[in-house]
C-alpha cells in the first residue's frame, strides 16, 4: 500500500507552509455549517485535518489503482464505436474509486455535494493524480466545470448538475477550440440560436476537445452573429445527446488516458449559462484561470514522477565501477532537475492560494452586507489579489509546463538507452509532458500575460511584501534578490521606452528573471523552516543573479535583429506542395 | 430483501514491513515496531458486506477484537460504510488462542445479533492460522463457506457464493443466516469515502476520549466498547483459561544460503530429495 502524498516530503511540506489554515477560515466562514453537515469542520485545525485527510485518500488511490494502470491505459487509450467514445476500463475503473471515495466534488460547496475545499488542496490532489497518471487528470481535473456552473449558471441548471457531477455520475468538457480558433478563442464560430422555448440550438464544428464524449459540455458559441469579436460568444451547457457527434479521437504523441474529440453540433439543445454576451470575456476567462493552474499541478506531478524514476536509476545504474549518481555531471544535473521540480510545485501552490483568495473575496463582497471602511477596505484587498492572481497564474502555468518538459527530457538522459526504451516509464513521462506548455494557453500567451505583471509593477510589488528582515544567514542571499530587483526594474524600463513590440520580443527574458526572483524568495522564507531549502537557496540565488545580468545584458542590448531582419534569418518557408 | 451483515476485523502488524527489530528476544512479535493496520483480507471482507448491502439493502455491523487503540480499525470500516461498530476489549481476553477466540467472537455476534450474514477474512497475517471463522461458525451453529471470491446471488434465505481454491471455483448455495470467510480474490476493497472520513475521524470509544481528556462521545459518534460480560461469555472459556494451544519453543529462523546441491534430474534423484526434505521435516 502505498501513498504518493505521504511518501512526498517535499509535498507535505509545502502543504503547511503555505497556511492551510488560513484558507480554511477564508473559506470556511466562522464554520456556521457545522451545524448544516455531519462532515462539515468546527474550526481551523478540524478543517486542516479534513484536507490533509482528503490528500491521503486521494494519495493511497493514486498509487495503489491509478500507477498501476498507467502503463497499459497509455498503450491502449480509448475506443470510437459509432460516434461514442468507450473509455478504457482502467480509467472507468480509476474514476470509480475516485468517486466512491467521494473526491470528484473537491472544491464546490457542500449544498452540491461537494467537499468545499479550497483550490490550493485541490491543486495538491491534481498534482499527486497526474504523478499516478496525468491523462487521468485531465478528467479528474476538470471539476472547474462544475465551479463554472456554481459561480454564473441559474440555479436551476446547478440544482440539475452539480450533485450529479460532484458524485462522479457526470463528467464534463470544456468545449471551446474550433480549427479556426485555438489560441484566439474571439474568432470562435460555432452558431448558436434562440429556439422557442428559451433553449438554444448549437451548430458547428469543435476540435482538440478534452473528454469531449463528457455528459456536461460547455459550450462556447456565437449567439451574436453580427458581432464579429469575443463580445459576440455567450456559453452554453449541452447534455450529451444524439446530435452532439463524436467524429474522430485524435491520435496523439502522449496523454493517451485523455479522449481528445472532434465534436459535430446539429441543432444541439443547449442552456444559456448567465448572460449574452459574457461567454468568452467573463464566463471563460474564469474558467481558464482555474484549468491554467490545474495544467501547473500537472506539470508538476509529471515532473515529480521523472525525476524518481531518474534519481533510482542513477543511485542503482553502475558504469566505470561506480553507480551513475557518483558522477559531476549527473550530479549536477539531479539537483538541477530537483531545484526545477520544488520550484514548480511552490510557484503553483503560490497560485492556487492566491486564487483562492481571489474567488473567496470576490464572493464576499457579491454577497453584500459590508458597508464603510470595512467594505472599502475588502475592495482593495480583493483588487490586489485579483492582479496578483493575473500575473501569477500565468506565471506558474508557463514555469511548471516547461520543466515538466525539460525534467522529463533529463530523466530520459539519465536512463540513457534504457530511458529512450519502453521498458521504462520515463518516455512517457516526457510525451505526456510535451502538451503541458501547449494547451490551456501556450507559454509564448501565458508570457504576454505575464509580462504585464512585470512591466506594470505587480511583481516588484509582490517581491517588496515578500522581503521581510531577513537574518543570518539569509541577509546575503536577500541582498542578491534585491540586486536582481533593480536589474529587473532598469530591463523594464529600458523596453517601455523601445514600444510593445520590443517588450514583446524580451519579454521571455522579462518574465524569467521575475520567476527567479519569486524563487528566490520563497526558497528564503522556506529556508527559514528546512535545512535543504537552505542549500538550494545558497545554490539557487547566486547562479540566478548571474543568469539575470546574462538576460539583462540581451534586453537592454536594443537588438531588435528578430524583427527587422526576420526573413534573412529565417528565410523563406518552403513552398507548399501542391 | 435487507439483509444484516456482520463483519469481524483484527487490527494486526504489518508483517510486510518486517525489519530487524520485528522480533523480540523471546521470539514473540515486537508490536511497537511494525505498524498496525486492517488484517488485509477482513478488508476484502468488510468491502463484500458493503457491496451486498449497497445491492440488497441492510446493514453492515463491523466488530472487533483487541486493545483499546484497535478501534483504528472500526474509524476505518465506519469510513468505508459500515454502519456500526463495536470493539470488544477485555483484559481477561488477553492470550485467547484460535479456539478462546472463536468462542468469545461467538459471543459478540451472538450480542450484535439479529444477523443473516457473517464475513471475516480468511486469515490474519500475523496468525495465519484460518481457523478462527470455521470455529466460529461452528459455535454459531451455522453454516460456512471458506474461500469466498464473490456473492453471485441473495434469494429470500438462501445465498449462492463462489469459492476461490487451489482446484479452481466452486458454486456454493447455503441457506442463511451463513459465515462467509473471504480471500483476496474478492473485489479490491475501496478507498475511505472522504464524507465520511470527515464525519467519523472524531469517532472514539470512551477510554479513548477519556485518554485525550475529552468528554465521552455521543450518538454516532461512540465507537461502543463491549467486555466479556457485556456480551455473556463465561470466563473460564476465555483467555489462557480457555486456550488449550500451548506455546512450546518459539524460534527466530534467519534463512541464509550455504552452498547448493545438484540433483540429477532423474526418477533416483527425485526420490532422494524427496527423502532429503521428509528427513530433515520440511515437508511431510
Amino acid at each position: 500500500m502505498g501513498n504518493f502524498f505521504t511518501d512526498n516530503e517535499d509535498l507535505m511540506f509545502q502543504f503547511d507552509f503555505w497556511g492551510p489554515g488560513e484558507l480554511a477560515d477564508l473559506k470556511e466562514h466562522g464554520y456556521a455549517e457545522a451545524a448544516e453537515y455531519d462532515f462539515a469542520p468546527e474550526d481551523t485545525a478540524d478543517a486542516v485535518e479534513n484536507y490533509r485527510k482528503a490528500l491521503e485518500v486521494v494519495g493511497g488511490i493514486a498509487a495503489d489503482f491509478i500507477a498501476p494502470r498507467a502503463e497499459a491505459v497509455d498503450r491502449e487509450g480509448h475506443q470510437l464505436q459509432a460516434g461514442r467514445v468507450c473509455y478504457n476500463p482502467g480509467v472507468v475503473d480509476n474514476l470509480r474509486r475516485l468517486a466512491q471515495a467521494d473526491l470528484m466534488g473537491f472544491t464546490l460547496p457542500r449544498r452540491f455535494g461537494g467537499l468545499n475545499i479550497p483550490t490550493f488542496v485541490y491543486s495538491l490532489a491534481n498534482e499527486i493524480v497526474s504523478r499516478a497518471d496525468a491523462s487521468l487528470m485531465n478528467i479528474f481535473g476538470l471539476q472547474g466545470i462544475a465551479e463554472t456552473i456554481n459561480a454564473f449558471a441559474s440555479d436551476e441548471l446547478k440544482n440539475e448538475y452539480l450533485p450529479r457531477l460532484a458524485s462522479g455520475e457526470l463528467t464534463g468538457a470544456m468545449v471551446l477550440t474550433e480549427p479556426d480558433a485555438g489560441s484566439d478563442l474571439q474568432r470562435v464560430n460555432l452558431k448558436a440560436r434562440e429556439a422557442e422555448n428559451g433553449t438554444w440550438l448549437l451548430s458547428g464544428v469543435k476540435r482538440f476537445i478534452t473528454n469531449g464524449c463528457g455528459d456536461v459540455l460547455l459550450v462556447l458559441a456565437r449567439s451574436e452573429p453580427e458581432e464579429s469579436g469575443g463580445l459576440g460568444l455567450s456559453l452554453y451547457l449541452c447534455e450529451r445527446q444524439d446530435a452532439i457527434q463524436v467524429r474522430h479521437l485524435e491520435d496523439k504523441l502522449g496523454i493517451h488516458g485523455s479522449p481528445t474529440c472532434e465534436l459535430e453540433f446539429h441543432d444541439a439543445a443547449g442552456y444559456l449559462i448567465g448572460e449574452r454576451r459574457r461567454g468568452l470575456v467573463t464566463y471563460t476567462m474564469a474558467l481558464m484561470n482555474g484549468a491554467r493552474v490545474g495544467i501547473a499541478a500537472q506539470s508538476v506531478g509529471i515532473a515529480e514522477a521523472a525525476f524518481r524514476e531518474a534519481r533510482a536509476y542513477a543511485h542503482t545504474r553502475t558504469q566505470f565501477g561506480r553507480t551513475i549518481e557518483e558522477f559531476p555531471a549527473v550530479a549536477d544535473l539531479l539537483v538541477d532537475m530537483k531545484t526545477r521540480l520544488e520550484a514548480a510545485r511552490s510557484l503553483t501552490c503560490d497560485a492556487s492560494r492566491i486564487m483562492d483568495i481571489d474567488i473567496i473575496l470576490q464572493e464576499q463582497l457579491e454577497k453584500g452586507g459590508i458597508e464603510g471602511d470595512v467594505a472599502r477596505e475588502l475592495k482593495q484587498k480583493q483588487r490586489r489579489y485579483k492582479r496578483l492572481a493575473a500575473f501569477m497564474t500565468p506565471v506558474s502555468k508557463y514555469y511548471a509546463s516547461e520543466i515538466a518538459v525539460s525534467v522529463a527530457s533529463d530523466a530520459i538522459q539519465i536512463l540513457g538507452g534504457s530511458g529512450y526504451m519502453k521498458d521504462y516509464p520515463v518516455e512517457r513521462y516526457w510525451r505526456d509532458a510535451r502538451i503541458a506548455p501547449i494547451y490551456e494557453g501556450t507559454s509564448q500567451l501565458q508570457i504576454v500575460a505575464a509580462v504585464r505583471g512585470v512591466t506594470s509593477g505587480v511583481a516588484e510589488g509582490y517581491f517588496k511584501e515578500m522581503d521581510m528582515d531577513f537574518e543570518r544567514p539569509l541577509v546575503g542571499l536577500s541582498k542578491k534578490l534585491r540586486a536582481m530587483r533593480s536589474e529587473l526594474a532598469r530591463c523594464v524600463s529600458f523596453a517601455k521606452e523601445r514600444g510593445s513590440d520590443y517588450t514583446d520580443l524580451y519579454a521571455r527574458d522579462l518574465v524569467d528573471i521575475a520567476i527567479d526572483i519569486l524563487i528566490g524568495y520563497h526558497l528564503l522564507l522556506q529556508a527559514q523552516h528546512s535545512r535543504k531549502k537552505l542549500a538550494m537557496a545558497r545554490r539557487f540565488i547566486p547562479r540566478a543573479l548571474r543568469e539575470a545580468r546574462r538576460r539583462s545584458a540581451n534586453i537592454t542590448s536594443g537588438d531588435m535583429a528578430v524583427i527587422k531582419d526576420f526573413l534573412l534569418l529565417a528565410g523563406a518557408p518552403s513552398s507548399q506542395e501542391a | 430483501m435487507p439483509y444484516d451483515i456482520v463483519v469481524l476485523a483484527k487490527q494486526v502488524p504489518d508483517t510486510k514491513r518486517v525489519t530487524g527489530d520485528a522480533m523480540k528476544e523471546d521470539g514473540t512479535v515486537n508490536r511497537a515496531a511494525l505498524p498496525a493496520i486492517f488484517n488485509p483480507e477482513d478488508l476484502y471482507a468488510l468491502e463484500l458486506a458493503i457491496e451486498v448491502k449497497e445491492r440488497f439493502g441492510g446493514s453492515v455491523t463491523c466488530l472487533t477484537m483487541g486493545p483499546v487503540s484497535a478501534a483504528e480499525v472500526l474509524r476505518e470500516a465506519l469510513y468505508r460504510g459500515a454502519d456500526r461498530v463495536a470493539l470488544i476489549t477485555d483484559r481477561r481476553a488477553a492470550a485467547s488462542d484460535t479456539l478462546a477466540t472463536s468462542y468469545i467472537l461467538s459471543c459478540a455476534v451472538t450480542h450484535a445479533a439479529p444477523y443473516d450474514i457473517v464475513c471475516c477474512g480468511r486469515q490474519a497475517i500475523d496468525g495465519d492460522t484460518a481457523q478462527v471463522g470455521p470455529q466460529l461458525a461452528q459455535k454459531l451453529s451455522i453454516p460456512q463457506v471458506t474461500y469466498v471470491s464473490d456473492v453471485e446471488e441473495i434469494a429470500g434465505s438462501l445465498i449462492r457464493v463462489r469459492r476461490h481454491t487451489d482446484y479452481g471455483m466452486q458454486v456454493v448455495e447455503a441457506p442463511l443466516p451463513a459465515l462467509l470467510t473471504v480471500t483476496d480474490k474478492a473485489p479490491e476493497p475501496r478507498y475511505p469515502a472522504m464524507k465520511r472520513v470527515m464525519k467519523y475521524k472524531k469517532a472514539m470509544s470512551p477510554a479513548e476520549a477519556e485518554a485525550r481528556g475529552l468528554p465521552s462521545p455521543m450518538g454516532d459518534m461512540l465507537i461502543e466498547t463491549w467486555d466479556l460480560d457485556t456480551i455473556g461469555a463465561d470466563i473460564e472459556r476465555c483467555g489462557m483459561a480457555g486456550s488449550p494451544t500451548k506455546v512450546k519453543r518459539i524460534q527466530s529462523i534467519v534463512l541464509t544460503g550455504s552452498g547448493y546441491h545438484e540433483v540429477q534430474p532423474t526418477q533416483e534423484g527425485i526420490e532422494g530429495l524427496v527423502h532429503e526434505l521428509i528427513e530433515d521435516h520440511t515437508i511431510g
